[in-house]
């Protein structure tokens, strides 16, 4: 597997300008082997543009072989309940050829992690994986290269397995990692090519494994930013506005003065008190005094769709095919639907928290964050530090779904740090929370589409308003089509951003209603009928795995049984829903039974972990399209915390089903997103089913289905 | 108004002079570093919070310390008894029954006390038990099924 020519010239001894503190972690334990790499030396990086583009092209290390027995493996993901952790580890002992138990994880520092872009977009086993399991491969042959030196025999005649290297004629004349360590710090760089593990050949990738951090989190000893302690640190709340266009026109803080043990900050537009105790510092914070000025709301949650689609400015053609105009002649059956989706939160149980020290002229910053490497930047910007001064450890994150993408609060401890010279923690409220949210847009979508009497589609014209085209790429067989992206300049009255499979959940509700209306009207059975326009293999098998596992029987809608399906593809994978549901016509009222969903995402690395994201991604998605909804009037949001913002709950949980398609020819493709994305399809769909009524708006709320019924 | 409090927590006999009207959660949090109990709403609204006192769950985040004179108290880092999980920890590991853990000392303590009023509850009695406890990470059905298996032990 090891090219010869990889071994023997090819190693340098490291002598290098390293930041300080990289060269002080790799020099504190006694006795470890550490293989460095820069840039150049993964080629699995090679076209990843997007795992590129900013990475320094310094030196950087991803595993460190203690005497132990214990290897460190370091990343610059973060984990967020997403389970990297595992399958990253997963990974790396498979390709150093050591038990899983052996390996530690550390994750998200940016003093000794690799830099890393962020973690979003399920990117981290399509993209990291590679990456690391090259560097675990690279790793394994360097100490191959040591023990070839140790034990003198040539590298050839060795293999690694389990931790020991031994010879392949002669297992006796053996050394594990481990001992290679002893005693001595041994630096070296790698290049070369090695080969990864065929399918064929894993031993711990491709097997089901549960979390490696459960202990620490049922026993509350996991660290998170808001649990890290500092000598003299303080605790900071800052006044916030009533709301987004909100202006400060006075400020009384004589309340606040001779509070004992609180300090005031009043610098530009930061105002915050802190206090040795959070409590205090809250109740300190109330008795400042403030008028504001707010202009007149142009618009609220009721009329914000007519508000987006009056403010569409840009039309963009993003994807085409045949003549919408032809299709438009040869359809029998013709129809045009509105779509609605509105703003939702990422409503993470951990707020968005961070505490800043600063000793000297080097700040570290513990961050709740999905993007440690772009925190550290701005940090260093907002408080004028040099980049490489600035230290961002990532604990455990309570949460992330894209909402902690953006770190203001980060900024905010650091700031408030640098001006009282004390460590700062800032962790917000639950009002803060919902306020400086960066919510999943609210948008329109218009679609007109017609069928032949025998139910094929002759045209499919797609447009969606401010909600991109993420997830709307057609994967069904259709002559005309033409999908159309409109929006432009933000029209939101707040900040909107990445959530869970951003634009993916609202592209494909109205895609996969407005399929099975048009099969519904066909007499054609929803399934069946998207059968009958996909040619695609992963796709079907998707939608034939999910129909077979649910125990599917073909019939027209509405059925009465209250079944519906949708599917969709994102980040690479594909997936297919199948739910059963139970409306009450007097109250509105739907109670989900049963979700089937059959994922398609190439190979799998973790079995275990995939299937949890699915339930995860369903259980979440429940919330988006049954209860969640975000009230506002322009920039004043009225949801400050979860008595009016409900999020799923036990009592919505159905039964859960979840099938993943086996795929060895695809690489590992992304597993975070994909099974949210057709949560509000399914249940609109299967509410149809159930009672002949159609909701067009998410979230499908008793009133809407209420609202649908009298529509007839 | 600062007062002497006498409680037990996690089994060791603790005084404290504090306000009798701050909250639990911050005491714990703060004065006392205990940070497994979590922060998540401040409203009694999501569960993250939860501690025993006197073997009842209770929402920390809106319970004064005066009322915490002369009871027990136990939080989730004294569930273990000499290192030995127990076994709601053991089964919510078992059954992965948790994503990022933010909610989880807080599920497993109302999951306690729930079992201790009801030992063998029914499916729809856990629903009903744990329905004010939030998950965003969507570990629902495996938190049920975690507390099912515990109580058929
Ligand atoms: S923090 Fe106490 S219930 Fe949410
Ligand atoms: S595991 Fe993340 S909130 Fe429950």
């Amino acid at each position: 597997m090891i090219e010869d020519k990889y071994i023997g010239e090819e190693f340098i001894d490291i002598i290098s300008s390293q930041p300080f503190n990289r060269r002080e972690f790799m020099k504190k334990t006694g006795g470890a082997i550490i293989v460095l790499f820069t840039l150049g030396d993964i080629s699995a990086l090679e076209g990843m543009e997007p795992q590129r583009r900013g990475r320094p092209e310094d030196i950087n290390a991803y595993f460190r072989i203690e005497a132990t027995g214990r290897i460190t493996c370091l990343v610059g993901k973060v984990e967020l309940g997403q389970g990297a952790i595992t399958a990253l580890a997963q990974m790396a002992a498979d390709e150093l050829d050591v038990s899983m138990e052996s390996i530690d994880m550390v994750m998200g520092d940016t003093d000794i992690c690799p830099w890393d872009s962020g973690t979003w977009g399920s990117q981290t086993i399509r993209f990291t994986g590679p990456v690391l399991r090259e560097a675990a491969a690279k790793t394994r042959a360097v100490l191959i290269e040591i023990a070839a030196e140790q034990l003198k025999v040539p590298i050839e005649r060795l293999t690694a397995k389990n931790g020991v290297i031994f010879e392949e004629s002669n297992s006796d004349n053996r050394i594990t990692y481990s001992q290679l360590a002893k005693g001595k710090i041994i630096e070296r760089r790698v290049k070369g090519k090695v080969d990864l593990k065929n399918v064929s050949e894993f031993n711990i990738m491709g097997k089901p494994f549960l979390r490696v951090d459960s202990h620490e989190k049922v026993t509350g000893k996991a660290k998170y930013a808001g649990d890290i302690r500092l000598p003299g640190m303080l605790y900071a709340k800052i006044l916030r506005p009533p709301s987004h266009d909100a202006k400060l026109k006075s400020v009384d803080v004589s309340g606040v003065k001779n509070l004992e043990g609180v300090t005031l900050v009043q610098e530009d537009d930061l105002i915050a008190v802190l206090h040795n105790n959070p409590d205090n510092a809250e109740a300190a914070l109330s008795k400042i005094k403030t008028q504001y000025d707010s202009p007149e709301a142009q618009f609220d949650d009721k009329t914000i769709h007519e508000h987006l689609l009056n403010s569409a400015e840009s039309r963009r053609v993003v994807d085409e095919k045949g003549d919408i105009k032809n299709g438009e002649k040869l359809a029998d059956i013709s129809t045009e639907e509105t779509y609605f989706d509105n703003y939702f939160a990422h409503a993470t149980i951990e707020t968005h928290t961070a505490l800043a020290n600063i000793e000297g002229d080097k700040a570290t910053v513990w961050v709740s964050t999905q993007g440690p490497f772009v925190i550290k930047d701005q940090i260093a910007e907002a408080i004028g530090f040099p980049s490489e001064k600035v230290r961002v450890i990532t604990p455990f994150v309570g949460g992330g779904f894209g909402g902690k993408s953006p770190g203001r609060q980060a900024l905010e401890a650091a700031k408030l740090a640098k001006i009282t010279g004390k460590p700062v923690q800032v962790a917000w409220t639950r009002a803060e929370e919902f306020f400086y949210d960066t919510y999943r847009p609210a948008a329109v979508i218009k679609i007109k589409s017609g069928t032949t009497k025998s139910g094929d589609i002759t045209f499919f014209d797609y447009n969606v308003y401010y909600a991109g085209t993420r997830g709307a790429e057609l994967f069904y067989e259709i002559p005309n089509y033409a999908l159309v992206s409109l929006g432009g300049r933000s029209a939101h009255p707040f900040a909107t951003g990445a959530w869970r499979a951003p634009g993916n959940s609202t592209n494909t509700f109205a895609r996969e209603c407005q399929i099975d209306i048009m099969a519904s009207k066909a007499g054609i059975d929803p399934v069946e009928f998207r059968l009958k326009h996909i040619k695609d293999k992963r796709v079907r098998n998707a939608l034939e795995a999910a129909a077979d596992k649910f125990g599917w029987s073909p019939k027209k809608t509405p059925s009465g049984r209250g079944w519906g399906v949708a599917m969709g593809t994102d980040v690479g994978s594909y997936v297919a829903h199948i739910a059963e549901v139970e409306v009450d016509k007097n109250t509105g009222r739907v109670q989900v039974k049963r979700i089937v969903c059959a994922q398609e995402m190439g190979i799998v690395i973790n079995p275990q972990g995939a299937t949890i994201q699915i339930e995860g991604c369903i259980n979440m998605g429940l919330g988006y399209a049954l209860t969640e909804e975000m009230r506002y009037r322009g920039g004043e949001i009225f949801n400050t915390n979860f008595d009016t913002y409900e999020i799923t709950r036990f009592s919505m949980t159905p039964k859960i089903e979840t099938v993943i398609v086996d795929n060895k020819e695809t690489s590992p493709q992304g597993g975070g997103e994909p099974a949210i994305i057709c949560m509000g399809g399914v249940i609109a769909n299967a509410v149809y089913d159930a009672i002949g009524a159609r909701v067009f708006q998410l979230p499908i709320t008793p009133e809407r289905i209420k609202e649908a019924m009298k529509r007839g | 108004m600062k007062e002497t409090i006498n409680f037990k927590l996690n089994g060791k006999s603790t005084r404290l002079t504090v306000d009798g009207e701050r909250m639990l959660l911050w005491v714990l949090r703060t004065d006392l570093d205990l940070t497994g109990t979590k922060f998540g709403c401040g409203i009694s609204a999501c569960g993250a919070c939860t501690v025993l006192v006197d073997n009842e769950a209770v929402r920390s985040c809106q319970f004064p310390m005066k009322y915490v004179n002369g009871k027990e108290v136990i939080t989730i880092e004294g569930l273990a008894k000499n290192g030995d999980l127990h076994p709601l920890q053991k089964a919510f590991r078992e059954h992965d029954a948790l994503q990022c853990g933010f909610c989880t000392p807080g599920m497993i303590l109302t999951a306690y006390s729930l079992l201790l009023k009801n030992p063998n509850p029914s499916r729809d009695e856990i629903i009903d038990g744990m329905n004010d406890n939030l998950c965003r990470c969507g570990a629902h059905n495996r938190i049920i099924q975690a507390i099912e298996t515990t109580s058929k032990k």
